[in-house]
């Protein structure tokens, strides 16, 4: 076990996919001379060369279906798309095509294309560089979408989304590349359906994901020490297929629920979240679940206003107290 | 230009293509009738009046091995490709024993064996997805072309622009066919597009590009096998832009009112079946009552064996509703090892 880097660990991904198999390729915007905006392909393209790390145009749409039509016939790519928020320009390609060629082809095709993508509020990058568009890639019938929460996430669900059939997407953060963690020494495939318990409690569940989680679990510490509440941190770094089992066995532990997301409540994924709790296990609660979310509104540049925006830990603090009725 | 073929068709192929496009207006005609029978259901977008395009330059490509991909208007290129057309009727039909088991229908007719790669609804949509099979050849090392054929209309979108760019920049060895019938739906041409002549806008990307006579088969030809000689070559893409007519409206819903009857007959008299016909009877080679005999096997063909199949073909169970969205059982989900 070593301690690397969010970066490193999608780096050393890709490096071992690309070591296995001469049809994965990567591609994206600065990928390659340049090693990446994010370092994720640092070295790679001294190591492989041009043609199977590809510089690309900045043209979303073209080099992400030039990606899903390589997939067609063997390739396996890799697509970096350097932010969310330009991965609604190649969302044709992605959802029409991408999700929906297995299923209009009676199963006749696959695309089995990986697509990275740091989404998130970072550092004053204003309205169009602050998506968080996770909400709208897991509403999409044919696309898998998983987001790590830890390097060790990072690496090996990359590593099982190059190789499994399906499309996935992978939303990343900006703010999370330097973040360290353990990352196994031998070559590990993450599951991509599932959750992750990444704190046991018996008192409220903390639905998170990617980012949020590491509000949830600071959240959970001051809980525990100041208000004597154990909270239940569950890691959800795949969205889509959620799982709904694990959601339940959560919710019919504790009884309480809380959903943290960094993106905005409407049609998210605590919206989702809620119904599922609704459908699934409504007799089980003891108190009615709650969102923490951002707020409704494109993402401000002053720095104030940005922080005021997005949800914190205490946040958290807050909704989990009244949530309990303290 | 390497190994240059023959650009002149025999005897022999000129009689087997006026054949095969004869069953592809017979066939696209009898879609027009189960259509308005409501056997046929969704968008159709029918190709009578083009069939000089995909038979014309398909014949001169390897169909089956090259790969190609289209738009909606998908018929014609997939039994070219080889699709059996009861398998496509039956799709159209929405049975189970259509090529694509029935979820796809006329806009999505997929043959992977033969190396169809379907039909797209989306206006552009194939351009980089054709790249994209390019650059799984390239990587291969493969014989293969991938040829992609589309409308004028598409070439407003963006996709076109970067998809050229793309195949230009990587040397990908792609053809790309322009099946300009003057109207994007309903608007013409001119009405759209800054610069009408298609062949003219790929030269900013240093790609070359033709423009032929679509409806003159032996034109057609001629020209694929350069282009395709070309691109096969590893010369990187070509561009080549079809003058063309569709008869029929842009779908089954279209009124085609916004063309008018002297231009509808000024293209009638240009049609790609009947001009080969004619020439083949001018040169003593080919008789008008072998002509309606062959005509007349087509329709029963179609009726005895294709309808039939399609008739008679089951419905897709229920069961098969959720069958194709995500792979099945594909081990890397739960973390396993293939």
């Amino acid at each position: 076990m070593h301690q690397l880097m969010f970066w490193e660990a999608i780096r050393r991904a890709h490096d071992e996919e690309m070591d296995n198999d001469p049809m994965v390729i990567c591609m994206g915007e600065d990928i390659g001379v340049v090693g990446g905006t994010y370092k994720a392909t640092q070295g790679l393209y001294d190591k492989y060369g041009p043609e199977r790390v590809m510089d690309t145009p900045i043209s979303e749409n073209g080099y992400t279906g030039l990606a899903i039509g390589a997939s067609f016939i063997g390739v396996r790519p890799i697509v970096e798309i350097m932010s969310v928020n330009f991965a609604w320009l190649a969302m044709d390609q992605i959802f029409n095509t991408a999700a929906k060629v297995r299923y209009m082809s009676g199963g006749q095709l696959e695309a089995p294309v990986v697509i990275r993508s740091p989404g998130g509020t970072a550092h004053q990058l204003g309205a169009q560089h602050s998506a968080r568009m996770e909400k709208v890639f897991m509403g999409i019938a044919g696309l898998r979408v998983v987001t790590p929460s830890n390097p060790k996430q990072a690496y090996g669900l990359l590593k099982s989304a190059v190789r499994c059939n399906d499309p996935v997407f992978i939303n990343e953060h900006e703010l999370m590349y330097n973040m360290k963690g353990d990352v196994p020494d031998d070559e590990y495939f993450h599951p991509l359906e599932g959750l992750e318990v990444a704190r046991r409690g018996k008192d409220i569940s903390l639905f998170a994901y990617n980012i949020s989680v590491h509000w949830c679990l600071q959240a959970a510490e001051i809980l525990a020490s100041q208000y004597q509440i154990d909270a239940e941190v569950i890691d959800l770094y795949t969205l889509s297929p959620l799982d709904r089992k694990g959601i339940v066995k959560s919710v019919s532990k504790t009884h309480r629920a809380v959903i943290v997301e960094e993106a905005e409540p409407t049609v998210g994924v605590g919206a989702e979240i809620m119904a599922i709790i609704n459908e699934e296990c409504f007799y089980e609660l003891d108190a009615a679940p709650a969102r923490v979310s951002a707020a409704n509104v494109p993402i401000p540049y002053n720095h104030r206003l940005e922080k005021e925006a997005i949800p914190d830990v205490e946040d958290v603090i807050k909704t989990v107290l009244a949530t309990l009725g303290r | 230009m390497s190994n240059l073929k023959n650009t002149q068709l025999s005897l022999e192929s000129k009689k087997r293509l006026l054949k095969e496009m004869l069953f592809g207006r017979r066939f696209e005609e009898r879609c027009y009738e189960a259509y308005v029978e409501r056997k046929i259901g969704g968008f159709l977008h029918l190709y009578s009046g083009e069939e000089a395009c995909a038979y014309g330059i398909l014949d001169a490509a390897r169909p089956g091995n090259d790969y190609v991909i289209t738009s909606y208007r998908d018929h014609i290129h997939a039994i070219k490709s080889g699709t059996d057309p009861k398998r496509l009727m039956a799709e159209l039909y929405g049975k189970v024993t259509g090529c694509c088991k029935g979820l796809g229908g006329s806009m999505h007719i997929f043959d992977v064996d033969k190396h169809f790669m379907g039909g797209y609804a989306l206006v552009g949509g194939p351009f980089p997805l054709a790249a994209g099979i390019a650059k799984g050849i390239q990587m291969k090392k493969g014989e293969q072309i991938c040829i992609c054929f589309l409308g004028d209309a598409a070439n407003n979108q963006g996709t076109f622009h970067e998809s050229l760019n793309m195949a230009k920049l990587w040397n990908l060895p792609v053809l790309y066919v322009c099946e300009n019938n003057l109207y994007g739906i309903g608007t013409r041409i001119d009405r759209s597009t800054a610069v009408v002549d298609q062949y003219k806008r790929v030269s900013g990307y240093n790609i070359p590009s033709r423009q032929v006579d679509g409806q003159d088969i032996e034109k057609v030809y001629a020209a694929a096998v350069e282009a395709i000689d070309y691109v096969r070559s590893g010369n990187g893409p070509y561009f080549l832009e079809l003058m063309t007519y569709r008869y029929r409206g842009h779908s089954m819903s279209d009124s085609n009112a916004y063309r008018s009857k002297s231009e509808e007959r000024i293209w009638g008299k240009r049609d790609p079946i009947i001009t080969l016909r004619d020439r083949l009877i001018e040169a003593g080679e080919f008789s008008q009552e072998e002509y309606q005999t062959m005509d007349a096997e087509i329709l029963d063909e179609i009726e005895s064996e294709v309808i039939k199949f399609a008739e008679e073909s089951p419905e897709p169970p229920k069961e098969m509703l959720a069958k194709y969205v995500l792979a099945e059982n594909d081990p890397y989900v739960t973390g396993g090892r293939r």
